[in-house]
């Protein structure tokens, strides 16, 4: 493989006080690649995604990310301008619970095409045609378009966030334990949908979560942090499987089988 | 307030527009950045004013700084120069400016208003003042301050789409009918005041000076003479104004904004011109609706017409007085006595009194 990678982090590392949210964590994302940051509760991996994702500065280290136009930017250079188009239209922010990442009182077309919106699309029947389409990809019923979020189910709204996330098509996706409160069946076959759109769209994800077997279903590559620091990285099968650090050994083992 | 009371209290002077002059040339500041950025809200510091917010403490501050000793003043509320608010405001600058008032849109100078544009085509001696409630065109989108001023900045408006997306999906047609956003010049977008949809088009390229003030969240901001004012829409749902059936009922005037007027319980209605100053001129041009009657009379009175004679300078125990609550309190009726009030040139007595004594 001789492509590049799409973001790259070196040594981050993010301070709350005296207290340690990360330490030197540096990482690849390459394009079309699901990476997946596993660890438990205060592990530090949501500290690490909001600063890849820019949402927190770090102490140290810095991120660069590889734009459309090829040129590979340090993302603390970029000014607010430029840092919010990116975010709106070449990134997705998936949340963990979709009150934050949707606009409850907007309607679910709303709601997907505000992205439309925000890059300047001004033809209503437009706009509206490209939610329809969306919501059908993500399995919410055509009908559903004007109601608002508060009136669907956890799966739906989680669902109906990937959707408004993904209308831009953006290259990079960022989720922040996207089947954390939603019930076994219903995780299942979101994780089967975030699976195909993957697919299909050559999406480079970056995905937190502490269930491993989320992590085994959607992800290419792992890492796996303890303390704010990364202390094992590898293909996803090969870290699971064969787990090197007794940390790691002792997460896998965790698992409890159904 | 109430400068000439009664009973040997000495009398209060003020300076000249209430304001002292340092606030007005803080004013006055606020106001030439609003002018040198269209449509951009600067923050001012807003003083407490003789009234409550809500009544136009944004529009009349903005008013004192600008007013000077020879302008002559009209002040409009809903398109009526006799309604309480415009008779309250118009009484509080001949009291404490001395200035020359008139209910004229021709005359005036400076016209402080909510609600409405005058019908007749504004001039470039002229300023128009706008009364604000809500100065921020996205606040029920996005209710973080810190956030929308960042919106501003970027000119990220993608989110008042969403609000005319909602309108369309929700109503087949953009259902906004007052505080209709606008570009303006090309970059901020700016919330209006709750003028309807109608006036709209007047905003664009307008001769005069055009303010707004905000006083409850401390804001003004401008559109200069002659400055692109654009309503926002979609390609395939463009921007429409309202469209009236019929032709005022007192002045026949089509084209205008008109105000519906219950006239029973039966379901007896009129429409008229929300715009009085515009229908009584067009009446004493002999102008006649259906239900003006024949007279000649250039202040007809329409059959049972509460709300809608066209009669302009005769406000003050007419209509807009609420006959509620604190009227009886006194046994008498107060009729504000402005007989010998010395600085009002026998228009519109003192509003100020009388509306104190009235709120409930």
């Amino acid at each position: 493989m001789t492509e590049q990678p799409l973001l790259i982090a070196e040594g981050l590392s993010k301070n709350y006080g005296t207290r340690l949210g990360c330490r030197d964590v540096s990482l690849e994302v390459y394009p079309g690649e699901v990476l997946a940051v596993v660890g438990e509760s205060g592990s530090g991996k949501s500290t690490l995604l909001g600063l890849l994702s820019t949402e927190l500065e770090p102490s140290a280290g810095r991120v660069s990310y590889r734009l459309r136009d090829g040129r590979v930017a340090d993302l603390a250079s970029l000014g607010a301008a430029e840092k919010r188009l990116l975010m709106r239209t070449d990134w997705g922010f998936v949340r963990q619970n979709p009150a934050d990442g949707l606009r409850m009182a907007v309607s679910a077309g709303g709601n997907v095409g505000e992205r439309l919106m925000a890059v300047g699309w001004r033809h209503y029947g437009n706009i509206r045609g490209e939610a329809l389409d969306w919501l059908a990809k993500v399995e919410i019923a055509g009908d559903r378009i004007d109601d608002d979020p508060r009136a669907f189910s956890g799966g739906m709204r989680q669902r109906l966030q990937i959707a408004r996330n993904l209308v831009t098509r953006p290259r990079l996706v960022f989720m922040d334990e996207p089947t954390g409160g939603l019930d076994v069946s219903v995780q299942a076959r979101l994780l089967d949908l975030i699976r195909g759109l993957v697919a299909e769209l050559g999406l480079a994800v970056i995905i937190v979560t502490h269930d491993l077997a989320v992590a085994r279903l959607l992800s290419h590559r792992m890492v796996v942090m303890r303390h704010g620091r990364v202390i094992e990285t590898g293909i996803t099968d090969q870290v699971l499987d064969d787990p090197r650090e007794p940390y790691t050994q002792l997460l896998v083992s965790s698992v409890l089988a159904a | 307030m109430n400068a000439h009371a009664v009973g040997g209290m000495p009398e209060i002077t003020y300076n000249f527009a209430y304001l002292d002059e340092q606030t007005k040339r803080m004013i006055r500041r606020a106001i030439l950045k609003a002018i040198a950025v269209p449509g951009y809200q600067v923050p001012f510091a807003a003083r407490e004013m003789p009234m409550p917010y809500g009544w136009g403490t944004g529009g009349v501050q903005v008013t004192a700084a600008v007013l000077g000793p020879k302008d002559v003043l009209k002040v409009i509320d809903q398109g009526a120069d006799d309604t309480t608010n415009a008779v309250a405001i118009r009484g509080f600058f001949e009291k404490t400016a001395r200035v020359a008032t008139t209910t004229s849109a021709v005359e005036a100078t400076v016209i402080q208003t909510r609600h409405r544009i005058p019908e007749t085509p504004l001039a470039e001696h002229q300023i128009l003042v706008y009364q604000v409630p809500i100065p921020e065109p996205l606040r029920f989108l996005e209710p973080r301050e810190t956030e929308t001023r960042q919106l501003h900045a970027l000119a990220e408006y993608g989110l008042m789409h969403v609000k005319l997306y909602e309108d369309i999906a929700r109503h087949g047609h953009i259902a906004t009918t007052y505080a209709y956003p606008v570009e303006v010049a090309g970059r901020y977008v700016m919330d209006p005041s709750p003028i309807p949809k109608f006036d709209n088009p007047k905003l664009d390229d307008c001769p005069a000076l055009q303010l707004f003030g905000a006083g409850r969240e401390k804001r003004i901001y401008a559109i200069p003479p002659y400055t692109k004012v654009r309503s926002l829409d979609f390609e395939d749902h463009p921007f429409k104004v309202q469209r009236f059936a019929k032709p005022c009922a007192l002045c026949a005037a089509t084209g205008v904004y008109l105000d519906e007027v219950i006239l029973d319980d039966k379901g007896g209605r009129m429409f008229v011109c929300s715009d009085t100053d515009y229908c009584n001129g067009r009446q004493e041009a002999g102008h006649r609706g259906e239900m003006s009657g024949a007279s000649p009379s250039p202040q007809p009175s329409p059959p049972r017409g509460e709300g809608a004679d066209g009669a302009l300078n005769l406000s003050p125990p007419g209509r807009g007085r609420p006959e509620g609550p604190g009227e009886g309190t006194s046994g008498v009726p107060t009729t504000p006595s402005s007989a010998g009030d010395p600085g009002s040139a026998g228009a519109a007595p003192s509003g100020m009194t009388g509306q104190g004594s009235h709120q409930p």
